[in-house]
Order: structure tokens, then sequence, then C-alpha cells
């Protein structure tokens, strides 16, 4: 770069005596072009050069200089004898920043020249005041900075007909027209059609020559000049017509596209009388005006192309708008679950009747409208979801606001925001989440100094989390704060008159008190929580949606609330099960796989109820003890293994008969304590089966073997 | 194979400069000192593009246009000449000579990497 440097210096030398002289001249005689011409060339010439050879500084202030010679020359801003003045200083400037640098030395003093720059700016800013403001600052920019060039119209887009015929000879300049319209493409949308019409016969072509021209709708946002630059090696080899299309943004022409008629009247292919006349005939426009010989075929063509060139920027705009979505009212939503579970049911009757009949035409029309029917089903209900990170990210400035008015340093974590749940429930969910995450905070994690003191980091974390289980949304708070004094709550409880003071409760009752109304440990009101309302509120809030609330905690290590709720889903999909006469469902979600189970395998076992599947051991519930059926079991049974609460848990029944979509039937009032089951369905012969609750029996049985182990004295 | 680019420039500082630019974006560059020099060394090459000044001795900028599309391999190469501002009336005489397009010095090399693109694409 030191030898590049080098003759730059001597350029530069050159170039400021240059200047000094004409400057001095134009002093003498202030309005010669000429001289002014000559100025602002050196002037240009050192910028570049400048600029070219890193010397940034020079680059700047010539730049600043060259602005107001710009409006000089285009007779603007009158040359004066400060004008003048000024510029011989910025050139004794210029020649202290070329001179070569000694190692250690720190340059010349810059603030001279800074001063300079500084009074040129003024000087334009002023004269531009004063006289012609925009055009001229266009000019300046143009001829400036070329980048400048792009900036302005950054967030317009205009659309731009193109049509550009090389010469014949064009080749033999080595242009490659392809290039350039490939570099056309880089600026925007884009649509080019190919004008073959000039193409000779094959005989007559001279295979170095160019006969095609182009036609370019281009939208884009750059200018009119930009798209100039492109073409300007071949300006003066070709035949270049830049126009705008006007801005069809306007109220009517957004309801429909452009004729191709008012398009070709206004290309000036054709006259508006002519338009008329064959508009009066009703044919396709295209068709008739090329019979007519009134314009080419291609010419309607490069009409056509633009039609839809408009088409899809009108697209393109739109997009957003389109995206958006319709308001329904829910009601007419839940008819349609209705309808659609009323439809299920019919369906399967229809496979089943298909299949004794055996008949292979009507069996592949009820398999048809059962593929169908799988996708109606889900499309339906998918209408209804939303993933409930809708609802998490509301959460994120609650967490943050919070911990900034209570002094606490708490980061909120969501997992599982992907997981849908209808679109009543998330919205329901919402204030019993936000007391929740209110308590956690406010309650449960520590201040910083007690965490630390703690051994626990000073940043409090409060899990969100979301999870599908079977039929149902597991939702889970979980902070890794103090965790929930039991005796406190005790206490509390005893003095609020709650229970009586000899009760005796387990860890889950005790902790179940905090739901009760009026309940409240912290032993200030403070704005957030302490009143006794929320957990009250939380609770009828989950129980309108069906759901449970679970508390677990850990003295010091935090708690963790679990909300459990019902996919309000009036159809699943269920595994139908047999078991003696009767038929049951399973909730496929739940459902990991189905194997056999043999004598042989129960022999094994040594009389306990578990399983080798795969290399795990699998505990497993025999429902037909479970329920109490009367008569021998098969040789063979099935177990149906399920993944519930984390761990796997097999289900034996007699026989795995199939998948099966099933509408959700309430059991009704009479059977609302039923707990191993959560509803019924309705087979395609018409005979009732039970849908069973998996966890629920799981539950069950657990129970029933801590009381059995505690009468039996363990 | 990386395109051929032949400099043309009877000035040392910008025919290092040109070259440096291209040599660095991935050309490979032939150097030459003046339209003689440059005659002389396109013998038999596959060349995809000259860069040439207009002012040299011996022979200028635009009767090496002229001598080069004589060449049947060069008769569709582009060539860009590098002028100043006040060398209109070249431009136009090299347009004529058969020249593709033209750099106006001074130019940085951002600037003269967008015209190779645009001419050899």
């Amino acid at each position: 770069m030191d030898q590049f440097r080098e003759a730059f210096r001597e350029e530069a030398h050159e170039l400021l005596a240059e200047l000094e002289t004409a400057l001095l001249e134009l002093e003498k005689d202030p309005g010669a072009a000429d001289l002014i011409g000559r100025v602002f060339r050196a002037m240009h010439t050192l910028k570049g050069s400048s600029g070219m050879f890193g010397f940034d500084d020079i680059n700047k202030l010539t730049h600043d200089i060259e602005n107001v010679y710009d409006l000089v020359r285009g007779g603007k801003i009158p040359v004066t004898s400060p004008l003048i003045d000024m510029t011989l200083r910025a050139c004794d400037e210029v020649k202290k920043m070329i001179e070569p640098r000694e190692e250690g030395d720190a340059g010349p003093d810059l603030k001279a020249a800074l001063a300079v720059s500084a009074s040129f700016r003024t000087y334009l800013e002023s004269s531009r005041a004063a006289s012609v403001p925009d055009a001229a600052r266009d000019q300046a920019g143009k001829q400036t900075d070329e980048s400048n060039d792009t900036d302005k119209d950054k967030d317009r887009t205009m659309t731009y007909r193109i049509s550009f015929r090389p010469a014949a000879d064009i080749f033999l300049s080595g242009t490659n027209p392809v290039l350039l319209l490939n570099e056309v493409r880089d600026l925007g949308l884009c649509h080019i059609i190919a004008k073959t019409e000039q193409i000779p016969p094959l005989d007559e072509i001279n295979p170095e020559a160019c006969y095609t021209g182009w036609e370019i709708l281009l939208t884009s946002e750059h200018d009119i000049n930009a798209i100039r630059d492109v073409f300007i090696f071949v300006e003066d080899r070709c035949t270049l017509n830049i126009e705008e299309i006007p801005d069809d943004s306007g109220a009517e022409a957004d309801k429909e596209d452009r004729k191709l008629g008012e398009i070709l009247v206004e290309r000036g292919d054709i006259s508006g009388s002519d338009l008329r006349k064959i508009l009066d005939s009703h044919k396709k426009i295209g068709e008739i005006l090329v019979e007519s010989g009134l314009v080419g075929a291609e010419k309607v063509e490069a009409a056509l192309v633009e039609q839809i060139h408009t088409r899809e920027v009108k697209q393109r705009k739109q997009v957003a708008e389109t995206a958006a979505s319709i308001r329904v009212p829910a009601e007419k939503l839940d008819r349609l679950v209705n309808m659609v579970g009323e439809l299920v049911t019919v369906q399967s009757r229809l496979s089943q009747i298909s299949t004794q009949r055996n008949d292979p035409l009507l069996i592949q029309v009820a398999e048809e409208v059962e593929r169908l029917m799988a996708e109606l089903r889900d499309n339906t209900m998918s209408i209804r979801m939303l993933p409930i990170g809708s609802t998490f990210s509301r959460f994120e400035r609650l967490v943050r606001d919070l911990s900034a008015e209570l002094g606490r340093e708490v980061v909120l974590k969501t997992e599982g925001a992907e997981t849908e749940l209808d679109k009543t429930v998330i919205e329901k969910l919402n204030d019993p989440l936000v007391h929740l995450i209110r308590n956690c905070i406010d309650h449960g994690i520590e201040p910083p100094h007690i965490r630390e003191a703690a051994g626990k980091p000073r940043q409090g974390t409060v899990l969100l989390a979301a999870e599908h289980s079977g039929a149902h949304v597991v939702i889970t708070i979980r902070d890794d704060g103090a965790g929930l004094d039991g005796e406190a709550i005790r206490a509390k409880a005893i003095e609020r008159g709650l229970i009586a003071p000899d009760t005796q409760l387990s860890e889950k009752d005790l902790y179940a008190l905090i739901l009760q109304p009026g309940f409240s440990t912290a032993k200030k009101v403070s704005s957030v929580s302490g009143r006794g309302v929320g957990m009250d509120v939380v609770k009828r809030g989950i129980e309108t949606l069906q759901g449970t609330i679970e508390i677990v905690s850990e003295k010091g290590r935090g708690s963790s609330i679990i909300l459990k709720l019902p996919l309000t889903l009036a159809i699943i999909d269920g595994l139908l099960v047999r078991i003696g006469d009767d038929y049951f469902i399973m909730p496929l979600a739940a459902i990991e796989e189905c194997v056999e189970l043999t004598e042989a395998d129960i022999a094994r076992a040594h009389g306990k109820c578990i399983a080798e599947i795969r290399g795990e051991i699998v505990p497993y519930l025999r429902l037909r003890d479970a329920f109490a059926f009367i008569g021998e079991r098969p040789a063979i049974e099935q177990i149906v293994t399920t993944r519930i609460n984390g761990s796997r848990v097999g289900f034996v029944v007699d026989q795995v008969v199939g998948g099966h979509q099933t509408v959700i039937k309430n059991l009704g009032r009479m059977c609302r304590d039923v707990h191993s089951v959560s509803g019924a369905t309705i087979l395609g012969d018409g005979t009732v089966a039970l849908i069973l609750d998996l966890p629920k029996i799981v539950q069950q049985a657990e129970q029933d073997e801590a009381t059995n182990r505690k009468q039996r004295g363990y | 194979m990386s395109k051929v680019i032949m400099t043309v420039d009877d000035s040392a500082s910008v025919r290092q400069m040109v070259s440096f630019t291209i040599r660095d974006a991935g050309y490979e560059v032939i150097e030459a000192v003046d339209g003689r020099d440059a005659l002389s060394k396109v013998n038999g090459r596959t060349i995809h593009m000259v860069i040439t000044d207009l002012n040299m001795p011996n022979l200028d900028g635009i009767g090496l246009i002229r001598e080069l599309r004589t060449l049947p391999a060069f008769k569709f190469t582009p060539i860009i000449m590098l002028t100043t501002e006040s060398q209109a009336e070249k431009k136009q005489d090299g347009k004529a000579a058969g020249a593709t397009g033209w750099i106006i010095k001074p130019f940085k090399p951002e600037q003269l990497l967008a015209v190779i693109r645009k001419v050899i694409g």
C-alpha cells in the first residue's frame, strides 16, 4: 500500500497546485464557469483518490468542499471571497495531511481540518436555507454520493415498465445482455418477457447479431436512476425506455386487477376508441385484438404478463391482510363440533355394516368416508385449539414487573409452549395462572440475600410447564423458593377455624388448605398477594374447567402447583378393548403399545403383577379383576402399556379390538362419582362402551394397595 | 477455473491497485504496461476481460481496443476502459472502438469489482 500512497502524494501535490491557481483566478473572475469546473474537478479527483488510498480524513474534508462547489457549479450559490478563503485554507490543511509520517508521529493536528470541514457544512446549510432547498440537495446527493441514491425511497416500492432493445451489434462491444437482465432481477420483483418478433428466418440469421428485445416489469424500492445505471454502458447502443407504472393502490384498483385493454391503451399499443369498439363484441379481448390485426400476439402477451405482475405485487402487499383471521361465534363452533360427533357415530355404523355385508364396493366407500371423517374431525377440533404459548409470553412481563416491585430476582422459564388447548380453556386459565405466578414470586421466591445465605443462586426460577398427559393437559408452576411451611399453614388454619386443633392431616391435605377461602399466611398484606382471595379464585377457576389442583412442596427447595385440565374435546382417538362381553375405550394418547400376556409370562412373574416388556419391568393391572368381572380369563390376554404420570403401567384386557374414533358422551349426574370412567361412547352397532380414566384407575389401585398393607399390618 | 482479467496501465501504482483488488476477488490477472505489451501477451491465451487505461505510450487504450476487436478471440470479450471525467470525447472514441464500458478514475476497489461483475457475471 505504501507505494500507492507515494503515488497519490505526488498526484495530490499537482492537484493542489492546480486548485490554488484556479481558485486565485476565480477570485478575480467569480463568474467564470470553466474555472469553477476546474476547481470542482480537482476537488473531485482529490476526493476520489484519497478515498482509494486510505486518506479518509482528506476524503471527508474534500467531500464537504465538493458539496459546496457542486452548488456553485450549478449556479445555485455565488462565488464569494469568504468561500475562496475557506477553500484555500482547506488546501493548506490537505497539504499537511498528505505529508508522510515518521514512526511515532501522531500526525497533524486534525482540529484545524475539522473546523474547515465544519465551516463548509455550515456554509452549505445556510446557502441551502437561503436559496433553493430540495432540488439542489437532491442534485448534490446524486453527484457526490451515489450510495445515497437508494436511501431516499427505501420504504416505497415503484413498478417500472422497462423496454430494452439492444442494437444488433451489441455483442461486438463485448456486452452480454443476459448479465444486464440478471442485474435488473437483483433490484426487485421482476418479470421479463423476451420479444422475439424481429428474429429473421434461419437462413437470414447473422449469428453475431442480437435480434431480441426485452420487456421488463420491475417492482423495486430503487429509483429510476438505479435502473438506468444498470444499462449505463449500453445507453447509446440500445433503445431503452423506462417508465413508472402509476401506483394503483387506490381504493378502486385494489378491488380489481387492471384490465388488459386499459394496459394496452396506456402502453400506447392501441387507442381508446379501438378498445371500445372491440369491447362491444364481448369476446376475450386479447384474442379479438390479435384477430383484428390491431396489435401483435406478442404485445398482448406482454400486457398479460404485466397484468400478472401487478397482480403479484398487489398480492404481496395483501399477504399480511389475508393471513388475518375470521371471527366466528364460539356457539357456531360448538354446533359444528356436535355435528361432527354425530357424523363420527354414523360413520362407525357404516363401517361396521359394510364389514358385515362384505360388499367390496360398500367397503371401499366406507373406508373413504372413514378417512375423510378423521380429517374432518381433526380439523374441526383444531379450529378451537390454540398453543398455550400465547398465554405464557404474557407472563414474562408480569414476572419482570413483579420481581422488580418486590425486590426479587426471578427468571421465568417455560416448557411446552406448543401444547395445544381449547381456546376457551386457555382464556379461563389466564387469571388463575396470574394468581399462581404472583404467589410464587411473593411467597415462594426469597429475597436475594436470603437465597444467598441459604446457598441458592441469587436469581430464583419460576418454571411454567405444560404437557399433554393422556386426555389431559398438565400445567405445572414450579418455583425454587422456600416451599410451603406446613406448620404455619396448620397454625393459621386452626386460627381461622378451618380445622380443629387436633385434626390429623396428610401433607397433601394440609397444603390443600391454602386453597380455602380466607386463607393467607403472609404476615403483611402486599399489593401483590396476601389478601387470601388469590388461591380461592384459582381453585374456583380451575374447577369450572373440570380441572384439579395438586400442591407439592419441599421446605427450602420450592413448591409445585400442578393443574390438571381435561382437554375438553368432544371426540378423541381411542383404543377399543374387550373384557368379557363388554367393550371399553382407552384414550389413545396415553397408550404406548399392546403386547400379549401368556400363562407362561404370568408364571415367570411368581404371582406378582409385573411383566417384562422390551427389557423393562412393567407393573400391570388386570382390568378384569379391577372391575370384578365374573368368568374365566382367556389363555392369552393382552397388555396395553401406557405412560401415566411419567411411569409405565400396563392394563390387561381380554382383547384389543382396534382404534376407534370416540365421541365422548357424558355419563350424566347419576354417575358423577364414578371415578374410573370418564364418559361413554356409542359403538357402530349401538352398544355403549365406557371410556376409562386410566390415571384414576392407577390412583385407585395405589390407594387400595396402601389400605391393604395397613390392614395386613405392614 | 477462475476467470482471467488483463489489466493494462502505464502507471505502476494503478496497475498494482487493480491487480491487487481483482486477484483478491479470486480472478487471475495478467498485467501489461501499455497497448503493445498487452497485444504481445494475449497471444493464444484465453482472457475473459480486459481493463485498460487510455493514455499510454507506444499504443494507447483506443488503439489497443481497436486491435483487440480485430482478433477473433476478442470479438466479444468485455473491454473496460479507465477514463477521467475530462475525457468525455475519449470515452466516445473508446466506445466507437468497441469498448464495453468504462470506469471513471479515481475509483474504489468495490466500484471496480461491481463493474467486473456487471460485464462478466
